[in-house]
């Protein structure tokens, strides 16, 4: 328990970092820095574009699997870390 | 089958002999090869005897019928099958009965064979393929040639050839499509039915009658099933297309059971207690360890390089500033100088038309000193002042000409409405003009001159336009107006100075300032007071109808000659008694934040100003976040920084305002611009007559930056719109310089001589989105119109933080300086309290000096004995003995 919360302080430490979530697998989110209507809205819509990321990459290389997502957008970069069961994202502004 | 030659032309029946005669011979041996070979004979000849009845009776006798040089004899087959059944054994075709029975075609080919080539006089040829080729030899046919042939096109073979099209060689197919084919077997059968004795012609009369009343008489032919009737279908269109497997995914929903429509209002969550239960779980925690190593890569990889930026646009900056060096000339575009009304005038002020590009209003001013004002004065009632308003479509005539009771040294117009302009005159008078009847000839004028027959039509005069309302002269200022301003519409002042929320949302109030000492604020709005009397109201109704002799636009009428300033604000100096005199005064621009929705609250057309009423104190609603202060140039140099809130002095029941909270003195001689750079609102550019400087608003060590003093003086300045850290000066001698902070803050970056008078102003232009004009006016009346070079207009994004970093470091620099003189001042102040503390401390005895050398004797024994350990350890002391002893005696 300890371990887990560490390891989010460290990432959410790091510079530029806005904000981290852990969702589960069925796209709830677990535990998140942010406030609670923006993290549903990341959690929910991350979740159904990890799982459609997952399945391009299995089908069109049935032994291939997705390890990392990262969306780069305008403003700051999204990163989305997937498991089995659970999902782990952060939001990181790198030009702060 | 080769192919044949295309070198050597042949029929295609020779062709095809040819082709037959290979196939003969490739595939039987030749004839004379078969001679040779055996005894025999190939097998479609077939020698025979033939008895002289034979011969009798097939008219084949030999030496006459048939001949060495005709040879050929054809036999018909039925003949010979009657031959046989009549002779049968005896018949000379006996043996070759079954052959002759067999031959497919009517006619046997018997050949005369002379020279016993078969071994017999006759032979009968017992193929077809075989009788054609002996009937038809081939031409110049030797069989050494036809060899050669081959050889040849064996050799030729190798090479490509285009095939060449071939006649159709029937091999059977044809019968299968025959036999598929639909063709008719008899003519068609036509049939012409009509009733007997039914006249042609006659009116024929329908009627509907339902089908299920009259079944007797309808005879129906429904389609059925034949239990006959088979054909197997042969041949079906079909298709397939792949496509994935279902799945069924939700996100945050509790789909329990596959139903097709469900409805949920809010995202499922999590409670607390089962958020603490899953962050407990083992599963997550080897998740998140797992996960994070490459997390924190990730993330400092973004940090590393700068992923947002976008090198293509950053290049092409770079390049415009290297290839911007050989355009930095400001080339003149027009200059206007107008001949009735420009001699012996100076221009006072230059302002672009806000809206309408390619419009430019110059005021005029008669260049004489107060001495030569005094003895000409009645000359100058005679003769009034004016207001031009140039356009680039017509260098010679101005537009429009505003009259102006005296000699205007500032207008502006009305931030709202373009159409109101304000002015301060000579005398401390604010006129108002309204142009809003000829703006249509202002704008005509700009779009090119299209309508060029109208322009015939209208009269060539410039119209003049006289002011709608001027202020009281007792009331207003008592010197001439320097500067005037007006207030944005998204706030206005009340009675004690406080900023409050503008109803109408119109910029309905003036600042104006005279060296006069104070500066007064004016509303465009009748006062309250005036509403209440009926008789008025009546009165003016009725004066209205005569009271417009010059066509002047009544919107103030309500202001004319009793117009006052509802606050005075005046300038106490500091420490001193008495008063600054300010030239020209710079306002923070403020901005509100009002909601959209309601736009013009008050309703009515709020154009019309004598509808506006000023609001009660109670109605108002003060605004926060507004700067009430105010930079103001004196007369004598000075940078005084100012609030222009006045309190209600309580003993004297008069409005005080209170002492200013900044006073810089710079020079000794006028300040005669305070102006703020576009881009930062509290950056502050003051001219001097030798030097300028740039100043922190709220920074109260001193200026940013000031100039070297310089020999010529500067007589206008102004920043740039379009470049952050470009500002244009105008000298005394007539050039305008061009400085760029970025670059080098010591000297201009460009000078260029526009005129040989003093430069009274310079603006650039507001209104076109290119904002590559300048305008300068000079002290001989002449305007020019100079165009900016793309290196002064363009800037590049980071201009504006660099500029930034420089005021920042300035500031830094002006603070160290501060502080370091502060720190000065402390340590100069210590020093001196320590040097007064030596002197009152007592001085403490020396030692005694025997005292001392013990001290240090002991020591040097004790130095010795050391020396003496270390040296036996290490085993040298004997060796060195002779040396301790030296060093010993000292």
């Amino acid at each position: 328990m300890a371990e887990v919360e560490d390891t989010l302080k460290r990432i959410q430490a790091q510079h530029g970092v806005i904000g981290t979530i852990v969702v589960n697998g069925e796209g709830i989110p677990i535990r998140t820095t942010l406030d609670n209507s923006t993290s549903v809205q990341y959690a929910g819509l991350l979740h159904q574009l990890t799982m459609k990321a997952r399945s391009a990459v299995r089908d069109i290389d049935p032994q291939n699997e997705l390890t990392f997502l990262r969306i780069r957008s305008k403003k700051h970069e999204i990163m989305v870390a997937p498991d089995k069961e659970y999902l782990l994202i952060a939001i990181q502004n790198p030009s702060e | 089958m080769k192919d044949m030659s295309s070198k050597r032309p042949k029929s295609k029946e020779a062709n095809k002999k040819k082709t037959k005669d290979k196939s003969n011979a490739d595939n039987l041996p030749k004839p004379e090869e078969a001679v040779a070979s055996e005894p025999g004979h190939p097998e479609y000849i077939f020698p025979l005897v033939l008895t002289s009845v034979s011969q009798e009776l097939f008219s084949c006798r030999a030496d006459e019928d048939v001949t060495a040089e005709n040879p050929h004899k054809l036999l018909k087959k039925q003949d010979i099958i009657q031959d046989l059944r009549h002779r049968a054994a005896v018949c000379d075709f006996s043996p070759v009965k079954q052959a002759v029975l067999d031959y497919p075609e009517d006619e046997l080919l018997l050949v005369f064979d002379r020279d016993f080539t078969y071994g017999q006089s006759f032979y009968l040829v017992l193929t077809v393929q075989a009788k054609e080729s002996i009937l038809k030899p081939p031409a110049e046919g030797a069989d050494e040639q036809m060899e050669d042939e081959e050889q040849q096109e064996e050799e030729e073979e190798m090479m490509m050839k285009t095939p060449e099209p071939q006649p159709w060689v029937s091999l059977g197919s044809e019968q299968e499509i025959q036999d598929q084919s639909l063709s008719e077997s008899r003519p068609r059968l036509r049939y012409s039915v009509c009733p007997l004795g039914r006249r042609s012609g006659t009116r024929v009369r329908f009627s509907d009658r339902n089908a299920l009343d009259w079944k007797e008489e309808l005879v129906e032919c429904s389609s059925y099933e034949d239990k006959s009737f088979s054909i197997t279908r042969m041949e079906r269109d079909s298709s397939t297309q792949t496509c994935r497997d279902n799945t069924h995914t939700c996100t945050q929903t509790l789909w329990k059971k596959p139903k097709n429509m469900w409805s949920q209002y809010e995202p499922r969550e999590f409670s607390s207690e089962e958020k603490q239960h899953q962050l407990q779980s083992e599963n997550l925690k080897n998740f998140i360890t797992s996960v994070a190593r490459r997390f924190e890569i990730y993330l400092q990889q973004n940090l590393i390089a700068d992923v947002f930026c976008d090198d293509w646009t950053a290049l092409c900056e770079d390049d415009a500033s290297l290839m911007g060096k050989t355009e930095t000339q400001l080339k003149e575009y027009q200059s206007f100088m107008d001949l009735h009304f420009s001699k012996e005038k100076t221009i006072s002020h230059v302002q672009w038309h806000p809206s309408i590009s390619g419009v430019i209003v110059v005021s005029m001013m008669e260049r004489l000193s107060l001495e030569e004002r005094i003895d000409s004065s009645t000359k100058l009632l005679l003769n009034p002042s004016h207001i031009l308003f140039w356009s680039f479509s017509d260098p010679i005539n101005p537009q429009l000409q505003l009259e102006c009771p005296d000699d205007v040294l500032c207008f502006q117009f009305s931030p709202s409405d373009h159409n109101i302009i304000a002015g301060g005159c000579m005398n401390g008078q604010v006129v108002l003009w309204d142009i809003s009847a000829h703006v249509d000839r202002l704008q005509d004028t700009r779009s090119g001159g299209k309508n060029i027959l109208n322009k015939l039509g209208k009269s060539d005069a410039t119209p003049v336009v006289r002011y709608c309302a001027v202020s009281g002269i007792e009331n207003g200022h008592k010197a001439p107006i320097t500067d005037i301003q007006w207030l944005p519409e998204t706030f206005e002042v009340n009675k004690l100075g406080t900023p409050v929320e503008n109803q109408s949302r119109t910029s309905v109030q003036l600042v104006t300032c005279a060296p006069d000492c104070c500066v007064l604020f004016w509303d465009l709005r009748a006062p309250r007071v005036m509403v209440h009397s009926l008789t008025d109201i009546k009165q003016k109704q009725e004066e209205k109808p005569l009271e417009n002799p010059h066509g002047v636009p009544n919107t103030f009428t309500h202001l004319n000659l009793t117009w006052k300033p509802f606050i005075r604000v005046s300038l106490p100096k500091i420490s001193s008694s008495g008063e600054y005199s300010p030239l020209k005064f710079s306002m923070r621009e403020n901005t509100v934040d009002y909601n959209t929705g309601d736009k013009s609250v008050s309703g009515a057309d709020s154009h019309v100003f004598a509808q506006l009423r000023m609001q009660s104190a109670k109605q108002q609603k003060p605004l926060q976040n507004i700067s009430t202060k105010l930079y103001i140039a004196t007369e004598d140099g000075e940078l005084v920084y100012t609030d222009w809130k006045v309190e209600k002095d309580n003993d004297s029941g008069r409005m005080l305002s209170a002492k200013p909270l900044d006073v810089f003195l710079l020079q000794d001689t006028l300040l005669h611009t305070v102006s703020r750079s576009p881009f930062f609102r509290d950056i502050i550019l003051t001219v001097g007559r030798f030097s300028f400087s740039i100043w922190r608003e709220g920074l109260t060590c001193g200026p940013l930056l000031m100039s070297v003093y310089s020999k010529s003086m500067f007589s206008a300045g102004h920043w740039s719109r379009s470049r952050p850290a470009v500002l244009f000066m105008g000298r005394e001698d007539g050039d305008v310089e061009v400085w760029d902070l970025l670059q080098n803050s010591r000297q201009p970056s460009h000078t260029q001589n526009i005129s040989t008078a003093a430069i009274s102003s310079i603006r650039t232009q507001t209104s076109s989105a290119k904002q590559n004009l300048l305008a300068v006016s000079d002290r001989l009346g002449t305007l020019h119109i100079l165009q900016i070079p793309g290196s002064l207009r363009r800037s590049s994004s980071s201009e504006r933080q660099n500029v930034e970093k420089y005021f920042e470091k300035e500031e830094e620099r002006l603070q160290y300086f501060e502080k370091r003189q502060s720190d000065h001042q402390k340590k100069k102040k210590e020093t001196e309290a320590e040097q007064q503390k030596k002197k009152t401390e007592l001085v403490t005895p020396p030692k005694q000096e025997e005292e001392v050398d013990a001290e240090t004797l002991k020591e040097y024994q004790q130095f010795l004995t050391l020396e003496k350990l270390i040296l036996k350890d290490m085993n040298i002391q004997n060796e060195t003995q002779q040396t301790c002893n030296t060093i010993n005696t000292p």
